[in-house]
Order: structure tokens, then sequence, then C-alpha cells
């Protein structure tokens, strides 16, 4: 599986892996959908574009995970799909989404932010890419 | 949690002596079965809150510790500024004081119980609650600020409850020092219309009936019998506190290692209180806990508004509103001494004894009110703070329930609409939006917050005063 989810007691670890860092953002992407609803009913049928600039590539995740929560506060919508571009420690990326439909997404919970813990960037052994953090709900 | 290593005090506190980087010893706050359900993680990140430049007396765990982000949650830490004190988003938490608040209907609970489903139907049809919900009140520039000033005063002074209300929350209802320039552009969207939201995960807004009195006297002068009927309400400053708390921990994070300060983890991101960073999060902070406090409040007024429509003859007053995570300057005792500390409660409750100065007239012979929330389906608790308090934790105690298993595990064990079924048999209402959201918070999943409760008094964190059965819950 490309995303999944990791075990911390109060709260949920998000982890990406992928062929790229690039993949294994976005599948972290997913899986911080996945604390929400299930991402397969998540239509894209809107894109927001996101942008990012940091120190180092493990808080380039940080604000990656951080921005998407943002908007999808703001913006009261869900994400299913995304598109992600590294340059260095800078960021571009384009999230498809829609509203949030409570009915139909019946969402569990919302996300409060994106936390230091088990932050990790890095390349396995097998050569696959793991991007993942702790958050906070 | 191995008790290696562990001395113990007494039958409700171990202390891990100071060794290596510690400043200041670590104090768990546990009987034997307690000590023994806890993370062994609770340990590792006590002993570094205990590493934290300025410390004083102690770093304690509270009798819900649990593992954390950099400090526990249940983690209560003081620092003071003449010796180079931190102050610590990662030892606020991002739910800037997130607090519970009782309301005392003065309704019995044979009267609520005839008019249950219509009060729990009329309950949730006006308290937004759930992911993506937003408020009536939409809040433009100059207004965002006059709320993360004035806090539940503001609300108040908006008709959004009593003026009497004020005396009855923390800081008379208003946190000084709120610096609404600090707190980024970014959080004021993410509240734009979330003020008077309840939110979701463990937050809640619960009609309860007082099954249980355990100290008569503060009872009375609390207003409790036993068969009355409460609201109680949980919740925080939401979008606006998450956002203050990423920012500041990111930014403290990477702004200790210019100051000198070794982290042992990352996550206990930290400046000197009077660093330019220091003061900034101090001053959104401040406006954080304003806004929680107007959160309670807009949520209040809607709360007294379906008790008029159902019950027009009841008037909920407040009994008092506690904040669980914050960071707050005030005067301790140490060696004798008094001192001007910041104490950071991360997961615990400020729990004033007696005679405390900065308590209103109505609690000096009593202490203050220390609430305690369960979890959906499960027991509360008032208790009230003691003299003894201020020894034991500089006048801190417990905050709830605490998760013994994970959203994941829980949604693989129960079924939502089965919970909610069963507790209806059980004479307990729960509506919420989200029945996944339902599932994730069973009862089972959270710890006996009895047991907590039952260490706290036995601790002298705080006195049990009465216990409070759910009859409606209505979940973010």
């Amino acid at each position: 599986m490309p995303w999944e989810h990791f075990q911390h007691m109060a709260d949920i670890g998000i982890r990406g892996i992928g062929e790229t860092p690039e993949e294994a953002f976005a599948e972290a992407a997913l899986a911080l959908t996945a604390v929400i609803t299930d991402p397969a009913k998540v239509a894209p049928r809107e894109a927001v574009p996101i942008e990012g600039k940091a120190p180092d590539r493990e808080f380039l995740f940080l604000d990656w995970i951080n921005a998407l929560i943002y908007e999808m506060a703001t913006r009261h919508m869900l994400f299913g799909r995304f598109e992600v571009t590294l340059d260095g420690n800078r960021l571009e990326a384009r999230a498809w989404g829609e509203p949030v439909d409570r009915a139909r997404h019946q969402p569990a919970v919302e996300i409060k932010g994106a936390t230091l813990t088990e932050l990790k960037v890095y390349r396995r052994e097998d050569g696959q890419w793991v991007a993942q953090c702790v958050v906070d709900v | 949690m191995d008790t290696q290593g562990l001395e113990r005090i007494d039958d409700t506190a171990w202390r891990i002596p100071r060794d290596g980087a510690m400043h200041v010893p670590a104090i768990l706050f546990a009987d034997a079965a307690l000590l023994a359900e806890m993370d062994e993680k609770v340990r590792e990140q006590i002993r570094n809150v205990a590493t934290l430049p300025g410390i004083v007396k102690a770093a304690w765990a509270m009798p819900d510790a649990h593992w954390g982000y950099g400090f526990p949650i249940g983690g209560v830490a003081a620092f003071d500024p003449a010796q180079g004190g931190v102050v610590s988003a990662g030892g606020v938490g991002f739910d800037i004081s997130c607090g519970v608040r009782t309301l005392l209907t003065g309704l019995r609970r044979e009267q609520v119980q005839a008019e249950a489903e219509r009060l729990a139907d009329a309950l949730f049809g006006s308290i937004p609650a759930g992911v993506g919900s937003t408020g009536r009140i939409h809040l433009n520039d100059a207004a965002m600020d006059a709320m993360l000033e004035g806090g539940a005063s503001w609300a108040v002074g908006r008709g959004y409850g009593w003026p009497e209300d004020l005396e009855r929350i923390e800081e008379n209802g208003r946190m000084e020092g709120a610096r609404p320039d600090c707190v980024s552009a970014h959080a004021k969207k993410r509240q734009r219309d979330e003020i008077g939201t309840l939110g979701s995960g463990n937050h809640y807004l619960e009609v309860q009936h007082v099954a249980a009195i355990h100290d008569p006297r503060i009872a009375g002068a609390f207003g409790l019998r036993e068969g009355d009927v409460v609201v109680s309400i949980h919740c925080g400053s939401r979008g606006l506190g998450h956002q203050i708390g990423t920012e500041f921990l990111r930014e403290m994070a990477l702004a200790a290692q210019e100051y000198g300060i070794h982290l042992p983890d990352r996550e206990l991101a930290c400046a000197p209180i009077d660093s330019p960073v220091g003061q900034r999060y101090l001053g959104a902070m401040r406006a954080g806990i304003n806004c929680a406090l107007a959160n309670r409040q807009v949520i209040t007024h809607l709360t007294r508004e379906v008790f008029a429509r159902i019950f027009p003859e009841a008037e909920p007053k407040l009994l008092y509103d506690v904040s669980h995570n914050t960071c707050k300057e005030e005067t301790h005792d140490v060696d004798g001494q008094p001192r001007r500390l910041f104490v950071h409660r991360k997961g615990a409750t400020r729990a004033f004894g007696p005679g405390h100065p900065s308590l209103p007239a109505v609690f000096r012979d009593t202490g203050q009110p220390v609430i305690i929330g369960g979890s959906m389906g499960t027991a509360s608790y008032i208790l009230a703070g003691t003299a003894e308090s201020e020894a034991r934790a500089f006048s801190s105690a417990c905050h709830g329930a605490g998760r013994a298993m994970s959203r994941h595990q829980s949604r693989k064990r129960w079924q939502g609409r089965a919970l909610v079924d069963e507790l209806a048999g059980r004479g307990i209402l729960i509506r919420s939006p989200s029945l996944r959201g339902v599932a994730e918070e069973a009862p089972g999943a959270y710890k006996d917050v009895s047991a907590v409760v039952q260490v706290a008094d036995r601790a002298g964190l705080a006195k049990l005063v009465a216990r409070l059965e759910p009859m409606i819950t209505i979940k973010g």
C-alpha cells in the first residue's frame, strides 16, 4: 500500500511511500484525507494550488501537510488527488477535491495540525521514499 | 510503566530523581494501577521537560498523563523568566485553552427526561458541530481583533450571555495581555466563521444529571444537588488556536537552536520568555485563550436559547469555566518565597484552593471548581481546588480520561450505529453528524476517568465533589 496510518495513542501517524519524494508527499496527503474520510469518496472537482519553502525537506513536508489542513479548514473542502513537484526545498503542488458533504463523506474528525513527532522524510533500503509525521486530531 | 528507576513518594506519587540533563526531578501522580497502565513514553517526555531552561521545582505528570508530542498530555511545568525560563508552544498544545464549562440548569432529571428526545434534537439543530460546520457569527477584521482582546467579555458585550457569567470564568472571561497583532492572517482566516462551533474529536456538549455528591458542603456552595441537571461544554479555540499552535511550533523548533537551547525532542519547541518570539507567542496564545472563552460563551448562549424554548422556566447559570491547555503567568510559592512563574498546563486543569486571591468571592471558601470531562457515555466529575494542591503541583489537577486505544483500533472494534443504539438503551441519547466519528470516540476507547479522579483526590491535587452521568451527548 503506498500510504498507511501508523499508531499513536491519542493521534494518528500518516505515512506516504513512493518511488520519489514527490510520490511519497502525495501519498502522505492521501493518508491525511483518510484520517477524515475514505479518499475514494472525494471527487476531484476543483484544484487548489499550494506552494511552500522550508529550511529542509522534513520541514517542507510539515508545511505541505499543514497547508492542506489550512486549505481544508478555510475552504471547507476535502482533497482526494494530489500532484507534487519538489525543487530542492521548494514545493509546488495541486490538490484536487470538493466541498465537504457531511452525509456522503461522514467526516470523522477535524485535523488540528501536523506535529514534529515521527516527522521523517527518508529513503528506505529498498529504494522507496517515505514521508511521515503524526497529526493532531 | 515499569517502576524501575522510580522512587515511591507515597501511594499516589512517584519521583524520577534528577539526573543527566534534568534541572529538576520529575514527579508522576498515579497509584500502582494507573502507573502500570501509563505509557513508557510519559516517563521519557516528562524527563525531557525537566531539562528545559529555567524550570522550577519539578516537571509533573497528572494521573491521566499519556503520550503527547513533546510534553506529555497531562504535563505541568513552570518556568522563571529571571532564570532564563522558556515558554513552549509544545507545552500548551494545538488546541489553546481547550476547556470545559458547566451550566446549572435548575431543572430536575425527571423534567428533562420527559423531553429528552426533543431537547437532543433541538440542541443538535442549534449547536454547530463536526467537520465543516460554521457558526452564526461572521467576523470581519475589526470584530476579530475585538474578540481576541475581549474573550467572553466581548461575547457578553454582543449579547451572548449575561454579565454575571464573567466572574465564573477563569481570568474573569478575558485574558490580559492578548495581542491580536501577533496572530497571523492565516489563523484569523481559519476562525472567520468558526466562533460558536464545537469542533470534532473528543469535543462535545453534554446534558448530564448529578448522580452522586461526594462533598455536600462544597456541592451546596457550587449549587449542585443529586438529581439536578447540568450542561457541560467541552471545546477550545477552534481553527485559530490550531493555526497559532502550528505556526509557533515550527518557528520555535527552528529558533531554539539560535537561543542555544538543546531540545532532546524537537516537539519541545520553546524560546526564552523574554525573547521576541517568546513574547509574540505569549501575545498570540493569550489571544487564543480569549478565542476559546468567546467560543464557549457563544455556545452557552445558543444552549440557553434552546432551553428557553423547551423549558421556559429554566435559566441555566454558569457554574464555572476552566481551561486545560494554557500557559499562564502566576505567583507561586517556591521554598517559602512568592515567585512569578509561567505555568504550562497541557491537558491539566488549574486548581486554585480556598482563599486564592484571583477567585471570585463565591469560591473563596471552597476553592475553584475543577471540571473533569469524561468521554461519550461515561461519567464526568466536579472537583474543587485544595490548599495542598499548591505544594503538590503549583495548583494543578488532571483534565479528563485520556485515550486507551487509537482511533483506528476503535473503529475496527465498534460500529457507530450499534454504539448509538446501545447507549440509547442505557438512556443516553447521542447526536452526531458522523457515525464514524462516534465509533472512534467509543466509551471503551478511553481510560476509566473515575480511577483518574480518585487518584487526583487522594493525591490532594483537587477534592472530589460530585459525579455527573450523561443523558444527552452532542458530538462533533
